[in-house]
């Protein structure tokens, strides 16, 4: 596969403040890329420099290899799908799909015939003639990935794309734009802030912070693997834990942590910065019946309280070092509220070594 | 803010014929205004100088600034007329009319006389008021009075209502504007935390809308210390305004230099009161 | 996990009002006379246009057309009324020709200076015209120009300018970005954008506005007074009978007059509705 987006060391500053600040990146031809993070963090003036709507401080753009940085939007060959879809008001559906044909020279029949194969692509057959004001949110939706799809450019730009729908809406697209991503084999850049849409759509997911790149990689990686605590507590929830190395050896390292001694698989790359915190994922922990046979990690503690999410069962435990640390438990058949731990009781958390994330000091 | 060479031009092409005309028809006639001020009048019109002797005539000759004290107390007394009338009626109907269809109409109602002849507005008062008006003739036939009275024209009291009467939709447009704004459940927010309605109207409605109400008060001031023509028709000798004099001056009296100079402090009036609201709205304004 | 009291620190007071209903009923009463007050007299004016005393005092005498007979066989008032459906064109045209660019500069672009240009654009809504009248009347004195239509024309453009820059970007403003940047992300150059996009959006807003422009313009007085030559407009005609005192011709051209602004505000209305748009 070959790079169909390049960003080499972009900038975007606006007057002192640092919107985005010398970011490499390679976005590779068919790809579902994401970038990933919290408002503020330039995922979405990459995106807009990427389509044309801004121009960069410092650094170049390039799209199929050919330098774009100073190019305007309409000479490009990517297309956005807008976060508020920015739906033409004064058109119908099909002017606002074949817009985009016209501008490019192909009108007529063949424009419109064009149009009515993406209207059936994303399942809304016989809508032409409608107005953007007579569909629904998940149809205007719909119009907009046509929209941008009818032209074939190389790379389809995705505005936060579901952030307008509702919850269940929302989960519904989430993988049919999936799916429509596999089918037509163009490449998706997305940006959005919510990392449940970031992991089930994307083949990449790249975090950022504070205009830079936190960390790249598949969504298996940054939940299983996180380089940073900031990736670790932005995706999914952690427990951190402040820690102090004791021993180092044979693939693990013994830490001092939660006023117990730990033993944890040695494999995170630190850059050589010393071991500062570790980090526990709820579901990566569990409550220990007496019957059950001992894992290599002990932490005694005390219910402070159980909250029950439907899913899950949430237990939020002081431990002898007086740090809190949730605990998450599936709600199998069998298991009743009743059985479980309350408020005051003494536990026993297990955790095993592969299951404990080091990082560096904490910030 | 970077900008690419082709917004550049786009930005050129919008803003030349705009900024030309600007400098070409305000701001050069403005500083010709100002240069014929401190002419002097001379046969057949004037000639050039640079004095202050008009400006001396306007501040030594008692008549001058007895005109600009009337002028602005009328002016003064018009924008608080206004403003009492209008924002109840803007209240009511942002607030507690529900219907949005009757709000729209009484709304439009106020504004349509915008549409209709300001000359025609300022006369329609000289036929109800005058000596064989329709007022006259109402209080007659009711029996009130026994003969036409000749209060009611030409008098200071004709002005306000002549001059409220035309500026009145320009109060309530901003007001109107201001109140619709205000986040409803502000309202609803103030009556949780226990305060009583008439409490929330003056600790949270009145100063969220007072943005809408110095813009009202500054544009009913503003228009009514100009206007000549009220007074032309229903002000008699007793509501002669600036501008009734100043047009004397480019007419019969033919001292344009001085009628130049009376335009001047006309010009500086209004540009203080607008940067004066200025100021104001810039402190209060609040992002919702 | 924090416990939250969600206790209630005391009970809480009824909130003291009026009771709604007759509030409201004043409220209605209130609204109802001011609406009295700004129809009124304007009813007062169309009656007796059509009264068939010269004398304007109850009790009506009788019905009668002469006053509008009179009025369409005066020449010189037919010539004024041309005049101002002149004037009135072209002070609309010029008025949105450099309105549009305006509003849109304000719209789209930072540059330095937007603040003062910005005040100065929008100056003239607030500034009585006879300020504008004379300055502009010195001016043209100074380069010597004769006053004509053509000056009048200049000045109420001049003086409307704003109306038109105020409504069009108050309509830019409610336009969302993303249009724009859609258009051009579609393959749109500058050029197409602005007439397919921007312009179909702005429409209804330059219309009422060159409208509103064109009324203003056509009833216009403090500065058509100063720079007008020998020709008069329809209200320059007007004032100056006025001179002569209240006569029920003026009441006839009057009635006409409120008319032709009711013609146009329904045009307006018309026009600027937003066909099975939601907003």
């Amino acid at each position: 596969m070959a790079a169909i987006i390049e960003l080499d060391s972009i900038s975007k500053h606006y007057g002192p403040v640092v919107g985005v600040n010398h970011v490499d990146l390679a976005v590779e031809d068919g790809e579902f890329l994401t970038l990933l993070g919290p408002s503020g963090c330039g995922k979405s003036t990459l995106l807009r420099m990427i389509g044309g709507f801004e121009v960069p401080t410092a650094g170049t753009i390039r799209i199929a290899g050919a330098d774009v940085t100073a190019a305007p939007p309409q000479q490009r060959d990517v297309n956005m799908m807008f976060q508020d879809y920015a739906l033409f008001p004064h058109m119908t559906v099909g002017k606002n799909i074949t817009y985009g044909l016209e501008r490019k020279g192909i009108k007529g029949t063949a424009a419109r015939d064009k149009a009515e194969a993406a209207l059936e692509l994303v399942g809304l057959s016989g809508m032409f003639e409608r107005h953007p004001h007579q569909l629904s949110g998940g149809q205007r939706q719909r119009v907009a990935l046509a929209r941008a799809v009818v032209r074939e450019p190389k790379v389809i730009l995705l505005d936060e794309p579901l952030s307008a729908l509702d919850a269940k809406l929302r989960e519904q697209m989430q993988v049919e734009l999936k799916h429509m991503h596999e089918k037509l084999g163009i490449t998706f850049l997305m940006v959005t802030h919510d990392q449940t849409e970031a992991l089930v759509m994307s083949d990449r997911v790249v975090v950022m912070e504070a205009g830079e790149i936190a960390q790249d990689g598949t969504p298996e990686d940054l939940y299983e693997r996180p380089a940073t605590p900031y990736v670790a507590n932005f995706i999914g929830t952690t427990n951190f834990l402040s820690a102090r190395v004791v021993a180092r050896g044979a693939g693990l390292v013994t830490l001092e942590a939660g006023n117990q001694k730990l033993k944890a698989t040695d494999v995170m790359p630190l850059g050589g910065q010393a071991i500062g915190q570790i980090g526990i994922r709820p579901e990566k922990m569990q409550i220990l019946k007496d019957t059950e046979c001992r894992p290599a990690n002990v932490l005694p503690g005390t219910v402070v309280e159980t909250i029950y999410q439907g899913l899950a069962l949430r237990t939020v435990v002081r431990i002898s070092s007086g740090e809190e640390v949730l605990v998450d438990e599936m709600l199998r058949q069998g298991m009743l509220h009743s059985d479980h731990p309350r408020a005051g009781d003494p536990v026993a958390l297990g955790v095993e070594p592969h299951n404990i994330l080091l990082f560096g000091a904490e910030r | 803010m970077t900008l690419r060479i082709i917004d550049r031009i786009g930005m050129g092409f919008f803003l030349g014929l705009p900024i030309l005309w600007i400098v070409l028809f305000m701001l050069v006639p403005y500083g010709v205004l100002l240069t014929y001020s401190f002419w002097i009048k001379s046969y057949p019109l004037f000639e050039p100088a640079f004095q202050f002797g008009n400006y001396l005539t306007l501040l030594n000759e008692p008549q001058y600034l007895s005109v600009i004290g009337r002028t602005l107390k009328i002016a003064v007394i018009v924008s608080v007329t206004a403003l009492v009338l209008a924002y109840p009626f803007a209240y009511f109907l942002v607030f507690r009319l529900k219907n949005a269809t009757i709000r729209k109409v009484l709304f439009f109602g106020v504004i349509a006389p915008l549409w209709v002849s300001y000359l025609l507005r300022a006369y329609l008062w000289k036929t109800i008021l005058g000596t064989q008006g329709v007022l006259n003739s109402t209080l007659m036939g009711l029996g009130i009075i026994g003969e036409p009275l000749d209060v009611f024209l030409y008098s200071q009291a004709a002005m306000v209502i002549t001059l409220t009467y035309i500026f009145i939709p320009f109060m309530v447009m901003p007001i109107y504007a201001a109140l619709e704004k205000i986040p409803r459940n502000l309202d609803e927010a103030s009556a949780d935390l226990g305060q009583s309605s008439w409490t929330t109207f003056w600790r949270v409605t009145v100063p969220l809308s007072l943005p809408g109400v110095v813009a009202g008060f500054t544009l009913t001031f503003c228009l009514c210390f100009g206007d000549f023509v009220a007074a032309f028709l229903v002000g008699g000798p007793d509501g002669l305004m600036v501008a009734n004099v100043i047009t004397s001056q480019f007419g019969a009296a033919l001292d344009w230099p001085l009628g130049s100079a009376l335009a001047v402090v006309m010009l500086v009036v209004v540009l203080a009161i607008i940067s004066l609201s200025d100021r104001f709205e810039q402190r209060a304004k609040v992002q919702f | 996990m924090a416990d939250i009291a969600l206790t209630r620190s005391k009970p809480r007071k009824p909130p003291l009002s009026i009771p709604k209903g007759a509030a409201d009923g004043a409220f209605i009463t209130y609204a109802s006379l001011l609406l009295a007050f700004l129809y009124m007299p304007v009813a007062i004016l169309i009656i007796f246009s059509f009264n068939d005393s010269r004398v304007l005092a109850w009790p009506l005498s009788g019905f009668t057309l002469d006053w509008y007979r009179t009025l369409f066989a005066n020449a010189d008032l037919l010539e004024a009324v041309g005049n101002s459906f002149y004037v009135a064109t072209l002070s609309t045209a010029l008025a949105l020709c450099i309105g549009i660019p305006a509003a849109m500069a304000l719209h789209r672009f930072a540059f330095p200076g937007k603040a003062l240009f910005r005040r100065l654009l929008l100056l003239p809504i607030a500034l009585p015209g006879i300020v504008t009248g004379i300055s502009m009347l010195n001016f043209f004195n100074l380069m010597g120009f004769n006053l004509n239509l053509h000056t009048v024309v200049l000045g109420h453009a001049t003086a409307l300018l704003a109306v038109v820059v105020i409504q069009v970007f108050a309509r830019l403003q409610r336009l969302p970005r993303s249009l724009e940047e859609a258009s051009s992300d579609l393959g749109a150059n500058a050029l197409a954008t602005f007439w397919y996009v921007t312009l179909p959006n702005i429409k209804t807003a330059i219309v009422g506005s060159g409208l509103l422009v064109f009324v203003l313009s056509f009833d216009e007085i403090p500065v058509t007074f100063f720079l007008t030559g020998r020709d008069n407009t329809l209200p320059m005609y007007i004032y100056s009978t006025m001179r002569r005192g209240v006569t029920p011709e003026i009441n006839a051209v009057g009635t006409l007059l409120i008319l032709f602004s009711v013609v146009l505000i329904l045009l307006a209305a018309f026009l600027t509705r937003a066909p099975g748009r939601k907003r």
